[in-house]
């Protein structure tokens, strides 16, 4: 094996001085953010980049109403927050819990229906939250679907069933062959309304054959890379075909696999993107909602940028890890 | 134990017709080092690929312990765990240490205990000589270290005939030695071995039988001493002038 494999190494000399061309680096990283800053200063925009993080969490108030006409038995303000004992004209009795700070009423305060006795308030996540937590999950499940049907087509791609590979071929060609925006709305308004599935499940399902298509391919080519030795190893020693597969083969191809199949999966989490032409609240969705009440256009759509760039690094910071892990046989 | 009849494997490529085995018959009997010797390409290696069903025939009949390879309905991976087979370039596994190369095929194809598969490694490591290895990666091994342990490996299952092809042509000279030292401790245990080899002087110490190959066909078979000193056809005498 080791004399068949070529290895290359970037060759680092220990002696060589490396921190001017850092500082050249930072050079232009600078001048270039400096004139991105003279751009905008040009246009006479207000930057408002405060109103941001509200979209991420914000404090939700929810005011609380005295059912019917009534008094107010007793207030215990203990600590932060106030116990309200308040008994209706008809003799019920009923408990409220308020902030302290928000208490609008006495002890023995005679109240009208529709009074406010005071609010409760507790953090929610704003539509920038949602819309990064939907486009997770919708990245997370298509990968995950897609890695199967990838895998399993993949595997019809090398099967010495005619039929099968022929059927691979197809779905491979077909899927690779037309825009991924077309495929969304096929799934949704045709699909969609002949199997009468939800828009999230036809976003889902879209994304994950279109990214199954070239998962296969990757797949197959990592199949292919193995030497012919190993099978005839294995079988050698008595292995079915599938026990080669699953034993040898398919740990070794996987190895192999992992650097193209990171991009695909950092290609699937930006592709999620289009998913909201068909209305799904992703985070491109929420940031177009967003702008229509801010109007802060610039500041959401870098926010949106930086989100998306947050999830990719995330992910191949993960598969470079476990890279390094599988490196410890070569 | 293993006998041919007419074995024939033809291959087809860009309109040519290449008999790579043409007709041959042998009998290899229980405990016999056979020897097969020839120049590159008269399909030795394809005739020893055959008899543990590496490659289809085209026509013929190989019986292995009287099952037939050509029958449909022989389960060819019943037969190949009787069949260990050792090649040129070690095939070990390279994503498993030297032990669970080892051990693998034990546990999934004998379902033997993991702990008595791993006895049995440590048994066969030793051995063959590299007990202390067992925990490295196939990639920090030697060729001569490797293909000593792909011996073990196919000897783990226990097999009735071992096959080796070819197994010290792809070996830094050096590290020849210690392979062939390996497969005549076999021989001399009683192992049946084929033994695809350049190696004359293996062939001339450890065979019972040597056979020449030419151009697909069996042109001539005997013992070494015969071989090797009164060789009757012309074909052998030239091949014998040039390798000697």
């Amino acid at each position: 094996m080791a004399a068949s494999t070529e290895r290359y190494f970037a060759v680092k000399s220990p002696i060589k001085r490396v921190w001017h061309w850092h500082f050249l680096t930072f050079v232009i990283l600078f001048s270039l953010a400096a004139s991105l800053w003279v751009a905008t200063k040009k246009i006479d925009y207000t930057w408002r980049w405060n109103r941001i993080p509200q979209y991420f969490f914000y404090n939700a108030e929810t005011l609380l109403h005295a059912p019917l006409d009534g008094q107010v038995l007793t207030i215990d303000a203990g600590g932060g927050t106030a116990k309200i004992v308040f008994q209706g004209e008809d003799g019920t009795q009923k408990i409220f819990k308020v902030d302290s700070e928000s208490l609008r009423v006495d002890t023995g305060e005679d109240l009208f229906e529709g009074d406010t006795l005071g609010s409760t308030s507790e953090w929610k996540a704003g539509p920038l939250m949602t819309g990064l937590l939907m486009t997770l999950w919708l990245s997370a499940a298509a990968s995950f679907i897609g890695l199967i049907i990838g895998l399993i087509s993949g595997l019809c791609r090398v099967s010495n069933n005619l039929t099968l590979r022929s059927l691979s071929t197809f779905y491979v060609e077909l899927i690779r062959g037309t825009p991924l925006l077309v495929q969304i709305f096929i799934f949704y308004f045709f699909l969609g309304t002949v199997l009468d599935i939800g828009r999230v499940v036809a976003g889902i399902s879209a994304l994950a054959i279109f990214a199954g298509a070239y998962v296969a391919e990757i797949i197959r080519a990592g199949i292919q890379s193995i030497p012919k030795g190993q099978t005839e190893a294995a079988r050698s020693l008595g292995m079915t075909a599938t026990q080669n597969m699953i034993y040898i083969v398919l740990p070794q191809a996987f190895k192999r696999v992992l650097p193209p199949l990171a991009g695909q999966f950092i290609s699937l989490i930006k592709d999620s993107s289009l998913v909201s032409v068909i209305a799904i609240t992703d985070l491109t969705k929420s940031g177009r909602e967003v702008i229509t009440s801010t109007f802060a256009t610039f500041e959401i759509w870098f926010t949106v940028a930086l989100l998306y760039l947050l999830l990719t690094s995330i992910l191949s910071q993960l598969i470079s890890w476990i890279e390094r892990r599988l490196a410890i046989s070569d | 134990m293993i006998k041919t009849r007419d074995l024939k494997k033809t291959f087809f490529g860009r309109g040519q017709t290449v008999y790579a085995v043409d007709g041959v018959s042998v009998n290899i009997k229980p405990a016999e080092v056979v020897v097969v010797i020839g120049p590159s390409g008269s399909g030795k290696s394809t005739f020893l690929r055959c008899l543990n069903g590496l490659e289809t025939l085209t026509s013929g009949h190989i019986l292995v312990d009287g099952v037939d390879l050509a029958d449909r309905k022989t389960d060819l991976n019943k037969v190949r765990r009787e069949v260990g087979m050792v090649f040129q370039q070690f095939n070990l596994f390279p994503h498993k240490k030297v032990i669970e190369n080892i051990v693998l095929a034990q546990t999934i194809v004998r379902k033997r205990k993991h702990k008595d598969a791993e006895i049995k490694a440590r048994m066969l490591l030793e051995k063959v000589g590299i007990a202390e290895k067992e925990q490295e990666y196939p990639s920090r091994l030697s060729g001569g270290q490797q293909q000593r342990v792909a011996i073990a490996r196919a000897l783990a299952m226990d097999p009735k005939i071992m096959l080796f092809d070819e197994p010290t042509s792809a070996l830094d000279p050096e590290m020849v030695g210690e392979v062939l030292d390996v497969m005549k401790n076999l021989a001399r245990e009683g192992m049946t071995m084929v033994v695809v080899t350049h190696e004359m002087g293996f062939a001339r110490e450890v065979a019972d039988r040597v056979l020449f190959m030419d151009q697909g066909k069996l042109v001539e078979e005997g013992t070494p001493e015969h071989f090797f000193t009164n060789p009757q056809e012309d074909r052998t005498k030239l091949f014998l002038k040039q390798v000697l």
